[in-house]
């Protein structure tokens, strides 16, 4: 059980980077924390020592003199530290801002709460929409530009790149490239309401080709239901209240309220992170998805158990 | 012209015949009205320090309720929409109803005592900022018990706490529990000043003031220039968006929603320096007192706590990094950041060579300090690793600021405030706390808070964003959640042994005598607990360390009027003699006006009528609270008949 949540789960660990923005931010977190140790414990032990420190009476006693030269050479120390801090800093501030001409473009809404993906072209017809799942190619700089349709949420992969704030009003970017092919966690980070805890996306590097695979499956509409089930399933979709907020293109389902369902088989996870993509997790959602994530936009459905297999055999058929 | 000049030593019966005289005229009045009526700075400051503690135990319950909630992944304990009303509150009151309240409350205790004052200045308006605050915290509170507490953060970034994400009523509880604490906070810093420049005991000039009552002046001056901004901000645009559809933050009819932060953040940070500051203040007293020796750099200190109220209004951005501020700006906010290490550092050195060159007894006050340093070292440390920007944007909104912030507040506000407790205690209530106990809590205390709070900085790089219900099995955030957990268990005992000690020694603890610890500042030149007119004879202050410098005939102020409350006031920066001034009498006014006031804020929760009504009620007890009353007036013409012309 544990194996199988972790597989989906991903990696998110700042200090484990799988990328170079993740990885220079890596080496100034490394020089941080040594500088911040070794002040530490002089300072402490400096503080400790005088307080305990057993007394000869007036031999060791320095003067006032003495003690101004002190306190000015530690003030003197404090602030070339904090020069070089500063130029530390700014050297790795430079190298994530560094411009990237041939980066992938992709921009990403978010919504209260989850994440809508759409990856942009010049011809309309091959511009791609999921959800909650990010593909980039391996060793190439992605940049992606956020927006929100509703409150602010940050947008944030650890082991790739620090984090940006999706403002209304405030288009924002952020740009990472991952080094290696693997599964990245990414979480909402700003506070956006009741759902914030399970607002997770997944971020899947791959070689070029697969990405190329990948998004080729992507631009397709959903694939036409081949077996009676699927179609009752289909049929269960568009009549019911399904097709109010979601999309599924191919069919008459065409609303942006929640998450484009299109290619939904192909995902990972579902509620944004937060169970796998699975059919008894699915039925679990569908039938009361205030059970797994409270507050969450979708109502409850009663179907009938005929009419909820159909449904899942036709959503697991969208691949 | 003034009836003051300075005598010998009055006699003994001088004494005690001034005492009688002083105490029929300064007395407390007897009964429900009476206790309701005081102008006491001590009684006032008495019932703010307890009631802002009482507000720690509530934020800690709120605290205790979040961290059993994270114990394990997947908890049961609160559902997301308990669960964001509590972690709401808890901050909402550590920062609004605990942190500054107390730093405020001690500093109308403390600050007319150590500066040789009969009362603090305007005590009628601080008898009405105390009601004003209880009421606003008060408010929180049942707003939470009837599921309407806030629930949108302490912080309430909109557009999610507009009136579009936010319906119903709990984020105007917020903002108007916000105002409540201005006014107090105001009203407080007002007196501050006011006492501190013009109610000092003659001769203490300003090089002279304590340590102390420089950090609760430095601190007055911001939140004089803070608190207006979220004024601005949540009484004004946020609860106008909300109640009369302004669009101040809605950027869709052309507001801003980035504008909030700003206003937001630009009180918020110099509010992290107001609950600061005051601390360092105490650490300044108690190192003097127990290195028995005048606290090395007092200039330098001063200025270092000038210079950090200058900088910190110039940080706001760097709780903004993540947004579309530009690089530019950024790294100006940045170098900032970094730069208020230098004033905090060289207090640090200061301190040391305090005790390097004193002889340093180590009493529960000072454990504390040294506590603090240990603590507030880490919390400072990691503040200057987060204003990097690059780093800041990995670490930002994640468990790690949690762990930050906390070493700050704890370490650099808890700490010096529960020595400060020990240090002040017998001062406020004639009784020793008891060392043994003290020495218990502290060590569970220091234990505590690291237990709890180390782990968070890991948890925040291994990708634990802030302010999540709960967490997934899969995230391997489990443990150390667990461990933190398990700290704020041996902080829950340690506040517990705390509040033991504080009521058994309250109650029957070891007499006090009026300095116990030979300190050297005038609180200690009267008795413990101090009398309603706080000294017999103002003092006349001959050195920095008021009661180390006294000379043998340790002058004094004689030939104030003992009929009436009649105070020196004294010249801004050398202290001298300046005119004399008659303090008001009780009051049952302020408390009237305060709860007129807080009709016209809660009212304007639900509908702006609360302007108008409000509007009627103060005007009447505005009117009331400058009436003068028959007897005042008969008073004053006696007064003045028998003035020397």
């Amino acid at each position: 059980m544990m194996n199988l949540t972790t597989l989906w789960q991903g990696a998110h660990d700042a200090l484990s980077p799988g990328g170079p923005a993740a990885a220079a931010v890596d080496g100034l977190w490394k020089f941080l924390w040594i500088t911040a140790a070794v002040v530490y414990i002089l300072v402490l032990a400096a503080f400790i020592y005088s307080a305990l420190r057993k007394r000869r009476d007036t031999a060791d006693a320095i003067t006032e003199s003495g003690a101004r030269l002190a306190v000015m050479i530690a003030t003197g120390v404090t602030v070339l530290i904090l020069f070089a801090f500063l130029i530390v800093d700014f050297g790795t501030g430079r190298k994530l801002s560094a411009a990237e001409p041939d980066a992938l473009v992709i921009d990403v809404t978010g919504h209260q709460w989850w994440w809508e993906v759409t990856y942009p072209s010049a011809d309309p017809s091959l511009q791609v929409t999921t959800a909650n799942e990010i593909h980039i190619p391996v060793g190439r700089p992605v940049v992606v530009r956020l927006h929100t349709a509703d409150v602010i949420h940050s947008f944030w992969v650890p082991s790739l790149a620090g984090k940006r704030d999706l403002i209304p009003g405030y288009p924002g970017r952020i740009r990472f490239q991952a080094a290696s092919a693997g599964i990245y966690r990414g979480e909402c980070a700003e506070f956006c309401g009741h759902e914030h805890a399970k607002m997770s996306f997944l971020v899947i590097a791959e070689p070029a080709d697969s990405f190329a695979a990948w998004l080729a499956g992507e631009h397709g509409p959903a694939a036409a239901p081949a077996t009676e089930s699927a179609r009752r399933g289909e049929a269960v979709f568009l009549e019911g209240r399904c097709v109010m907020c979601h999309t599924i293109r191919g069919t008459p389902a065409g609303s942006r309220v929640g998450p484009d369902l299109t290619h939904l088989a192909a995902r990972q996870t579902l509620a944004a992170g937060t169970i796998p993509n699975r059919r008894g997790w699915l039925a679990g959602f569908i039938m009361n998805p205030q059970r797994i994530k409270p507050g969450v936009l979708m109502p409850p459905n009663q179907l009938s158990p005929a009419d909820l297999h159909a449904l899942l055999d036709y959503l697991g058929s969208l691949r | 012209m003034t009836s003051t000049i300075v005598v010998p030593a009055p006699t003994a019966d001088d004494l005690a015949a001034e005492a009688a005289a002083l105490e029929r005229t300064w007395a407390h009045r007897p009964g429900v009205i009476g206790w309701l009526s005081t102008t006491d700075h001590k009684a006032i400051g008495r019932r703010y320090i307890v009631t802002a503690f009482c507000f720690f135990l509530a934020g800690g319950i709120n605290a205790a309720l979040i961290r059993a909630q994270l114990a394990r992944p997947e908890g049961t304990l609160l559902g997301p929409d308990t669960y964001n009303q509590v972690f709401t509150v808890h901050g909402s009151t550590m920062m609004f109803l605990f942190a500054v309240p107390m730093m405020n409350a001690l500093g109308i205790y403390f600050v007319p005592l150590m500066v040789g004052a009969r009362n603090i200045a305007f005590p009628r308006l601080n008898a009405f900022g105390y009601y004003v605050y209880l009421i606003g915290g008060l408010l929180l509170y049942v707003g939470l018990l009837t599921n309407t507490g806030p629930d949108a953060g302490w912080f309430s970034y909109v557009p999610l706490a507009g009136p579009a994400f936010s319906p119903g009523k709990r984020v105007d509880i917020w903002a108007q529990m916000v105002t409540f604490t201005e006014i107090a906070a105001l009203v407080a810093a007002v007196e501050i000043i006011v006492t501190v420049f013009k109610c000092r005991a003659p001769r203490m000039s300003i090089d002279r003031l304590p340590l102390f009552v420089w950090s609760q002046l430095v601190v007055s001056f911001m939140i004089v220039f803070a608190m207006p901004w979220v004024a601005t901000g949540s009484t004004f645009m946020l609860a106008a968006d909300r109640l009369v559809s302004t669009q101040f933050f809605n950027t869709a009819e052309g507001g801003d929603a980035l504008l909030w932060q700003h206003v937001f953040w630009f009180f918020g940070h110099p509010e992290v320096y107001i609950i600061f500051l005051p601390a360092l203040g105490m650490v300044s007293q108690i190192v003097g007192t127990f290195s028995r020796r005048e606290v090395f750099g007092y200039t330098a200190i001063v200025l270092s706590m000038v210079a950090t109220g200058f900088l910190s209004f110039g940080l706001w951005v760097h709780h903004m990094f993540a947004t579309t501020v530009p690089m530019l700006g950024e790294s100006f906010f940045s170098a900032a950041s970094a730069m208020i290490a230098i004033p905090t550092g060289v207090q640090f050195f200061c301190w040391i060579v305090t005790l390097w060159t004193g002889r340093p007894r180590i009493t529960v006050p000072l454990l504390f300090v040294l506590g603090f340093a240990a603590t507030f070292l880490i919390g400072g440390l990691s503040g200057v690793m987060i204003a990097s920007v690059p780093f800041d944007l990995q670490v930002h909104d994640t468990f790690f600021i949690v762990a930050h912030f906390h070493y700050v507040l704890l370490g650099g506000a808890v700490f010096p405030l529960f020595g400060a407790f020990y240090y002040w205690f017998p001062k406020v209530t004639g009784r020793m706390l008891n060392e043994k106990l003290g020495v218990w809590q502290f060590w569970l205390f220091l234990i505590g808070v690291n237990v709890t709070f180390f782990p968070m900085h890991r948890l925040g790089l291994d990708g634990m964003p802030r302010r999540v219900y709960t967490y997934l099995p899969g995230t391997g955030w489990g443990t150390l959640n667990l461990v933190a957990s398990i700290g704020a268990a041996v902080i829950t005992v340690s506040v517990i042994l705390f509040l033991i000690n504080v009521i058994r020694s309250w109650a029957a603890g070891v007499r006090a005598p009026d300095d116990p610890w030979e300190a050297d500042s005038l609180e200690w030149a009267t008795s413990s607990p101090p009398p309603s007119y706080n000294f017999v004879y103002v003092p006349v202050v001959e050195g920095r360390s008021a009661l180390w410098d006294r000379s043998p005939e340790r002058p004094i102020v004689r030939g104030l009027r003992t009929d009436i409350r009649e105070a020196l006031l004294t010249t801004v920066i050398d202290a001298r003699p300046d005119s004399l001034h008659r303090h008001p009498e009780p009051s049952i006014v302020p408390f009237l006006a305060a709860l007129a006031t807080s009709t016209t804020i809660i009212v304007l929760i639900f509908t702006p009528w609360g302007l108008p009504i409000g509007g009627v009620l103060l005007l009447f007890t505005l009117i009331a609270w400058g009436w003068p009353s028959a007897k005042d007036h008969a008073r004053q013409l006696r007064a003045e008949a028998s003035e020397p012309a």
